[in-house]
């Protein structure tokens, strides 16, 4: 029986770092930070279209380790252990820790982070790009994109191309944005005249 | 069947008893090839010297439960003819890293002597060995006629070994590759399939990362007509799979990529309309990363699904509901515990022909999750699917009136295994051990072939498994049991007992060597974390010579005890390719 009580003690509570907004409703599924597995990983699957937010795993990798587990128990299979703890990592980032993405602005010494999923359409989503980089990027317009003001928003989508925001329906590119970037106005005139 | 042929023999006039002897050879070769399996083999080949030579001569496919219980050389001496192997190597608490690397159960010893005994060799099909890419290529170049790799739960290869599979084995028809500890470096091997080549019927890579050349893939799924299985891996889109499906209408075990949303691609209804034109899918497994927004597209489909795995994909109670109300026929289920006793409840509405359900933990390791599946979903199950005969459940409560129930409307269970995640939980409600769960699982299912036990458990469980279990043959446990006089139970009742597993019991010496005449009938006995010693080792190893009695020593640990203990019957003496940290007593 003193094994038993042995293994209560050596069971730690992990304190655990939460990602998402204030107030947004979590389910209690949460992956464990084990970092030995996510090493143990070949790369990720590349068509994850929300690849950026492999930025996530920076903030995780520094919350405090793993709580003592009794090895090899309960009995699943390393791989499938390892495979679930990937997914749920990748997952959970996507459905319920918000769509993160990079905005970079040209000219701006470090990058920031949104969460495209606080929006829900383009004025939104720009008046906040306005906001964060104290800047005035103008209103779209189909055929002249951003013409007249200084920036211009750009993305780059799941192909790896550089599109004007804006130039497709909102639900389709908040699931193929991976990252944004503010262009000086002159260098955006190239995308909006093809 | 055997015994009607030598029975015509022995006509009344005894006279004709001397004809027997001299019944042809070929002919008893040719009833016997139609015997397939390796027990009734086994049989068969004890009657007499005749039937032995017979039966050694007309068997093509052999099984081997350990690798180590015979040589390469033995089996190469008596069965000249062999077509089809099938190994197994290490002990299988290796698959949850009890056992040490470089343990051994390495292929290529086998290999080389079939390479000259057998160079006709079609098939060969692996579990839990060690397996390099120098193998996989003296595979490929040595064997032309080779047909069929299966390979479970291995380690030690890469992609480069199976891009020599794919180069050089003209005849290939099954690829198999499941749940490996392997180097997934690229996904370019699939590319190495020579325009050529056509025959492939098996094809399952659905546990690899890397990302293969979907053109390469698209070319040769649309060439080989006879493709029966594709399992795919995650980096497989929707639209690259319906592009697959449209080309390979004739699948009858499909697994799908990533079920992603995938907005700007392919329309849903063309997806849809792949999946309908598929009509003779009954396993469909894969769904990595499903979202619910595409899952409708399978809902024809699942009208003669039998096989359902969703081991990979976290549905929600909802969703999954949804989707199992969709499939009648369903006779095997694996699925994750997000689905929740909800979940299972749908199962036990839509599903009566349900004969096995395995439910995995979502999140083995955090014990804050409240959630997962009870005992209520169990239950649920039970009521609705009463041919349910397997069962492997993870979850973190259960009360033994919960079993009771279980097994009053499931008696024909062949396996059950539950795992309570918490070691040493009890009853939750009663705070009672878990002894009479298991005893009314023991007493009920008189076909009881294999049975994992977990929770709170005293000797008395072993007392009931060892009087009531007659026809156990596999038994896993671990954190259970008071004193040794638990394992005696079991080996002292258990006549059919062929593998015992057992960790972290207090289980000692008396226990071990009250087995000593029982080893030999069993294929293995695997003790950690338990109370024995070396010396009952070298004791045990002494008195029964046929059995090789290995100790895995861990660093820094008192050397007086035998931290983990594995022990097998084998004809082919004690092996001389353990590792330092083996020792073969």
């Amino acid at each position: 029986m003193e094994r038993l009580l042995s293994f209560e003690s050596d069971h730690l509570r992990a304190t655990e770092l939460r990602l998402g907004l204030p107030g947004s409703d979590k389910p209690s599924v949460r992956p464990k930070n084990n970092k030995r597995a996510s090493s143990e990983i070949s790369q990720e699957s590349k068509s994850n279209s929300c690849a950026s937010n492999a930025g996530n795993d920076d903030e995780r990798d520094s919350a405090p380790p793993a709580k003592v587990q009794v090895v090899g128990w309960p009995p699943i299979r390393s791989y499938r252990k390892n495979t679930l703890q990937v997914q749920a990592k990748t997952s959970e980032s996507e459905l319920c820790r918000g769509m993160y993405v990079k905005v970079s602005m040209d000219g701006a010494p470090y990058l920031r982070k949104i969460d495209l999923k606080v929006y829900t359409c383009y004025p939104e989503l720009l008046n906040a790009l306005e906001n964060m980089f104290q800047l005035t990027i103008g209103k779209y317009s189909e055929r002249e994109g951003y013409n007249g003001s200084d920036y211009a928003p750009t993305y780059e989508d799941k192909d790896g191309d550089w599109m004007l925001v804006g130039d497709v329906p909102w639900g389709m590119f908040i699931t193929t944005c991976k990252r944004l970037r503010i262009m000086r106005g002159s260098e955006a005139k190239g995308l909006a005249c093809v | 069947m055997e015994s009607e042929s030598k029975r015509k023999k022995e006509s009344p006039n005894t006279a004709e008893l001397a004809v027997t002897a001299s019944f042809p050879d070929e002919v008893l070769e040719i009833v016997l090839s139609l015997l397939t399996s390796h027990r009734d083999r086994s049989s068969v080949s004890l009657v007499c010297k005749d039937w032995y030579r017979a039966e050694r001569w007309s068997r093509t496919q052999v099984f081997i439960g350990n690798c180590y219980s015979v040589s390469p050389e033995i089996l190469t001496r008596r069965f000249p003819n062999i077509r089809s192997v099938t190994l197994k190597g290490k002990p299988r608490f290796s698959d949850f890293n009890l056992v040490p690397p470089n343990w051994g159960a390495d292929i290529h010893a086998w290999l080389v002597a079939f390479a000259a005994k057998y160079p006709f060799l079609e098939e060969l099909r692996l579990k839990r060995m060690a397996v390099s890419d120098e193998s996989l290529e003296f595979l490929a170049s040595n064997f032309p006629n080779f047909k069929l790799l299966s390979l479970l739960s291995c380690d030690g290869f890469s992609t480069d070994g199976l891009a020599a599979i794919a180069t050089h084995c003209k005849n290939l028809t099954e690829l198999d590759i499941q749940e490996n500890g392997i180097e997934d470096s690229s996904g370019s091997w699939l590319s190495c399939f020579p325009e050529s080549f056509t025959s492939l019927e098996v094809l399952n890579f659905a546990n690899l990362t890397s990302e293969v050349n979907t053109d390469a893939l698209e070319r040769l799924v649309s060439r080989c007509k006879s493709l029966k299985v594709l399992k795919v891996n995650k980096s497989i889109s929707l639209e690259q799979l319906q592009r697959l499906l449209v080309r390979a209408p004739q699948l009858e075990e499909l697994g799908t990529g990533s079920f992603l949303q995938d907005l700007t691609a392919r329309p849903y209804a063309d997806l849809e309309s792949a999946f309908n034109n598929c009509k003779n899918i009954h396993t469909l497994s894969g769904l990595w990363e499903a979202v619910p927004l595409y899952l409708p597209a399978l809902y024809n489909s699942c009208a003669n699904l039998t096989f359902l795995n969703l081991s990979y994909t976290a549905l929600q109670s909802g969703e999954f509901a949804k989707l199992v109300v969709h499939c009648p026929r369903l006779r095997r289920l694996w699925i994750l515990d997000t689905v929740e006793d909800k979940g299972l409840e749908a199962v036990g509405s839509n599903c009566p022909l349900l004969e096995e359900l395995r439910v995995f933990p979502a999140d083995p390791f955090d014990e804050e999750i409240i959630h997962g599946v009870t005992e209520e979903g169990f239950v649920a199950v039970s009521f609705g699917c009463r041919r349910l005969h397997y069962v492997l459940y993870f979850c973190r409560q259960m009360t033994n009136a919960a079993v009771a129930t279980i097994v009053q409307n499931c008696p024909n269970f062949t396996h059950f295994r539950l795992c309570i995640m918490t070691p040493g939980l009890p009853d939750y409600l009663t705070n009672e051990p878990m002894d009479e769960a298991f005893g009314a699982v023991v007493k009920t299912c008189s076909k009881l072939q294999r049975l994992s036990v977990s929770g709170l458990l005293t000797d008395l469980t072993f007392e009931y498994i060892g009087k009531y279990a007659k026809n156990l043959e596999t038994l896993s446990v671990a954190f259970a049991g008071r004193s040794d006089r638990g394992m005696q139970c079991v080996l002292e009742g258990c006549p059919k007992l062929r593998k015992l597993e057992i960790r972290d019991c207090p289980f000692g010496n008396e226990a071990l060597l009250s087995g000593l005449e029982k080893y030999e009938s069993m294929r293995s006995l695997w003790m950690s974390a338990c109370n024995v010693t070396m010396n009952a080792c070298r004791r045990l190893a002494k008195q029964m010579p046929r059995l090789n009695v290995e100790v895995m020593k861990e660093d820094g640990s008192d050397d007086s005890q035998a931290d983990k203990v594995y022990i097998y019957r084998t004809v082919a003496g004690p092996r001389r390719d353990a590792p330092p940290s083996v020792l073969t007593l």
